[in-house]
């Protein structure tokens, strides 16, 4: 500390610029382009084709929504165990028969407001009861990830269910400019995300609650009220991912989402989201969904098997978290 | 070890059963802007009770902590039967047969009675805990402790404060200590509870151990010690006193007077037509504090005496909504507050730098303008969508006001001092509008000269027509502040009287009687 107030300030600038919310951002898109080299290297024009690109987007673009709505529960002081089978229960509920007779009449829209008010729906439950009723979220969101995969199963009776509605799967399999909609869809969540994170009384109070609860309450912040929002927008961006799902899938299942709650959070906190809470990063957790997508695309294009992928991603969580330990003692010490 | 010859040459008669087993010479210890002891003396014999008497902030748990090896002295020694020692870590304080027993007992709930007493000294043969032996062994300190009836295969969650007490000083004999702090131990116990304590503490003494006994309750002391020891401003003020017959008023004089003096601002005086702006009535917090009524006028300082455990904080925090209050009114401005709604206190204009600042006051990573904009950012937002610049200004316009330092707004609150977190703090109740304040503990951590600035400070908000709560364990720092005094004592206000017209000795003389068992 006294050091840095010493020194003069154009020498306390780089480091103090590198060790900053920027600078870890960079460490990571530096991570994705060594990525990216080791793509092309071993795969050549097979990976370094724009066909391939999207074909990475569109593998991120599911747990990258759900990692938006994960990077404020967790800033918050949270987790959310829950959203992978929520994932399948908003899937299966919209792809129901009886939610698809009534798209047919009416508009394939129904299906998907269904969905999104299935997984807000739950996201409320959930914080209603960590902030009210006390429970930890780890246990809350354990006991909603169970209940709610059960209640999906009961649905589609382990029944795998097309989706035969004219126009929802003309819409989520089209291409617009070139690029996906299921793209397109994650790159308005994120960026909304952003917005919310950065620019809004929500996404401060957020980071306030995750920094200090006790601090944020007696300042006069309503934090149950609070934290019951950010679970319910985990909630529902899980249910756009069940959207998405069911566009991609073409099918509602209950398997649908099964342990994608395990590559949102390594995503989240490989980005540099605390998982203490108190600081979280919206651009962080779009390149760590983006790492682990590339990643997987890298081992595909090599003939190479989920299980080696398996044992690079786990290695690729430890360093990452190594990392930003590093970083953050230096930024406590300066 | 080289000065073995002075050490026996010291106590003038020189018999070997009057040796001090513990000797403390010129114990110095600063922290980085304070000076917590400034030359403390301390000498203990075997089998004595020695009591250590001071205020809040004359340095006794400092020295604790340097004798228990949690602090390392600037400078002095620390003689141990005979030989001088180095104490750099808790664990060489055990080895040389110091233990030291906290307020906040460090039990583990969930371990059994014999686990606890030998935790991180587990009796094990290759690896496998013997849990036999450590059982007998430990239904044998029980039984030397008086307490043959707490069974070693208890569950240490299931006891008493009083119960966890004789378990945390079976823990010490294991160590073989020859040497127990107890840092006020009967603040946790009722009145029959205190008696068996001191049973168990003559038990210590009949074998040789000595205690050092750490109390504010003087009744208690007479009863149980048998030498005192007064700390003042981190010295060695009184010494050798006997237990049983040094006069309170004595007492009480050595241990009030301070060798710094701190600059408290003129009292304008309360305008007679002052509306009152916190009435508070009747309020209660089951099994803390009852019937506490009081009054404050718009530019005028309450302030709440009494000792740390008094009940000042929670009456604090209850009338903020923090503690959801179980009887009795609070209203604002003749408006009644919500029960246990903070959101509520705030949007009704009362603000709480509270007693624990880095817990409870600032989000310690965040950027101080942040912080100061904590109850207020959203006021400052427009539609829900954050306006940062006009944070920022806000927050350089508190820190200009407050000549908060460094004046640099985006700065990590954690990197503040004590007093400039504490403005921040003010700050954002500044920008807030406050009609009341409360400040609890408003200088703890705060050093010597930025002391004076924050009184002066908390009056001139006074003087802008703030109604001011203050608490505070330092007597001087209320009575010097504060238009009005309540003193505190288990609970009750037991007095109150305008400041001018109470002293230091009659708030200790109110507190310590009031209090013994």
């Amino acid at each position: 500390m006294s050091t840095q107030v010493e020194s003069p300030p154009a020498k306390a600038a780089r480091p103090s610029w590198l060790s900053g919310p920027a600078g870890r951002t960079i460490g990571l898109v530096v991570a994705l382009v060594v990525l990216a080299v080791v793509g092309v290297v071993t795969g050549g024009e097979r990976f370094a084709s724009l066909d391939n690109v999207m074909t990475i987007l569109r593998l991120a673009s599911v747990t990258g929504v759900l990692a938006i709505g994960m990077t404020f529960v967790i800033t918050a002081g949270g987790i959310d165990l829950s959203v992978g089978s929520l994932v399948g229960l908003s899937s299966v509920w919209a792809s129901t028969l009886a939610t698809q007779a009534m798209a047919e009449d009416v508009h394939w829209t129904v299906m998907v407001l269904t969905a999104l008010v299935v997984g807000t729906a739950a996201g409320l439950i959930n914080g209603l009861i960590i902030a009210y009723g006390k429970v930890v979220a780890f246990i809350a969101t354990l006991a909603m990830m169970i209940a709610a995969r059960g209640l999906a199963e009961m649905i589609s009776g382990r029944q795998t269910q097309v989706v035969s509605v004219d126009g929802f799967l003309d819409f989520f399999r089209a291409d617009v400019i070139g690029v996906p909609v299921l793209v397109w869809i994650f790159a308005l969540v994120a960026v909304a995300g952003w917005f919310l994170f950065n620019r809004t009384t929500f996404g401060r109070r957020t980071v306030a609650l995750g920094g200090n609860l006790e601090a944020s309450r007696l300042a006069g912040i309503k934090v149950q009220r609070h934290l019951l929002y950010v679970y319910a927008l985990s909630g529902l961006c899980a249910g756009i991912a069940g959207v998405m799902m069911l566009g991609r899938t073409t099918a509602g299942s209950s398997t649908n989402g099964l342990l994608y709650e395990l590559d949102v959070i390594a995503a989240v906190v490989v980005g540099g989201t605390l998982l203490i809470g108190g600081r979280g990063t919206i651009v962080g957790t779009v390149v760590g969904v983006l790492i682990f997508s590339m990643l997987t695309n890298v081992f595909t294009i090599n003939n190479l098997s989920i299980s080696a992928q398996n044992v690079a991603k786990g290695a690729i969580i430890v360093i990452a978290v190594l990392l930003q330990q590093r970083f953050a003692r230096r930024s406590s010490s300066t | 070890m080289v000065d073995v010859d002075r050490d026996d040459a010291a106590p003038p008669e020189g018999t070997d059963a009057s040796a001090p087993l513990l000797r403390m010479e010129g114990i110095v210890k600063h922290f980085p802007g304070a000076k917590a002891l400034d030359g403390v003396d301390l000498d203990v014999l075997p089998g004595e009770v020695h009591c250590l008497l001071g205020q809040n902030g004359a340095g006794k748990s400092t020295l604790i902590k340097v004798l228990a090896g949690a602090h390392q002295p600037t400078a002095g020694r620390i003689v141990i039967g005979g030989e001088e020692v180095v104490i750099p870590h808790p664990v060489a304080a055990l080895r040389l047969g110091v233990a030291t027993i906290y307020q906040e007992l460090d039990v583990v709930d969930g371990l059994t009675v014999a686990e606890n007493v030998y935790l991180g000294h587990e009796l094990d043969r290759g690896g496998f805990t013997q849990r036999r032996e450590a059982t007998a062994r430990t239904r044998e300190l029980l039984a030397r402790l008086g307490h043959p009836e707490i069974s070693p295969h208890r569950e240490v969650g299931s006891l008493s404060a009083a119960g966890k007490q004789v378990v945390s000083m079976a823990r010490a004999l294991s160590h073989d200590a020859r040497v127990i702090v107890m840092d006020e131990p009967s603040a946790v116990l009722d009145a029959g509870e205190v008696q068996n304590l001191f049973r168990v503490v003559r038990a210590l003494t009949q074998q040789g151990v000595a205690v050092v006994y750490i109390s504010h309750r003087l009744e208690e002391i007479r009863q149980i010690g048998d030498r005192i020891t007064v700390l003042k401003n981190g010295r060695t003020v009184g010494r050798d006193l006997p237990a049983a017959s040094t006069p309170t008023a004595e007492l009480i004089r050595l241990m009030t007077g301070r060798s710094v003096e701190y600059a408290f601002p003129e009292r304008p005086g309360v305008p007679d037509g002052a509306p009152v702006v916190l009435d508070v009535e009747g309020l209660g917090l089951a099994g803390t504090f009852d019937d506490v009524s009081f009054q404050v006028r718009a530019g005028e300082i309450v302030g709440l005496a009494g000792l740390v455990g008094a009940g000042r904080s929670e009456i604090l925090e209850t009338l903020y909504g923090a503690r959801r209050r179980t009887a009795g009114t609070v209203a604002v401005k003749g408006r009644r507050l919500r029960a246990g709604s903070v959101d509520a206190a705030v949007a009704a204009g009362v603000g709480l730098c509270p007693e624990e600042r880095k817990s409870q006051g600032l989000v310690l990573d965040e950027p101080v303008y942040r912080n100061v904009t904590l109850s207020t950012f959203a006021r400052i937002a427009r539609g829900g969508w954050l306006d940062e610049r006009a944070e920022r200004a806000a927050a350089r316009e508190q820190v200009a006001a407050l000549d908060l330092r460094p004046a640099d707004v985006d700065r990590a609150a954690r990197t503040l001092s004590g007093g400039n977190q504490q403005k921040a703090l003010l700050g954002r109740w500044l920008v807030h509008g406050c009609d009341v304040l409360l400040l609890d503990e408003p200088t703890r951590g705060v050093d010597v000269g930025a002391r004076s600035e924050l009184y002066a400070l908390v009056r001139r908000l006074a003087d802008a027509g703030t109604a001011v709560v203050v608490v505070s364990s330092e007597i001087p720092e209320v009575l010097g502040l504060a238009d009005h005094v309540l003193v505190v004592s288990e609970g009750r206000v037991v007095h109150r009287a305008p400041a001018q017209d109470i002293d230091e000795h009659g708030v200790l003389d109110l507190v310590m009687e009031g209090t013994a068992a």
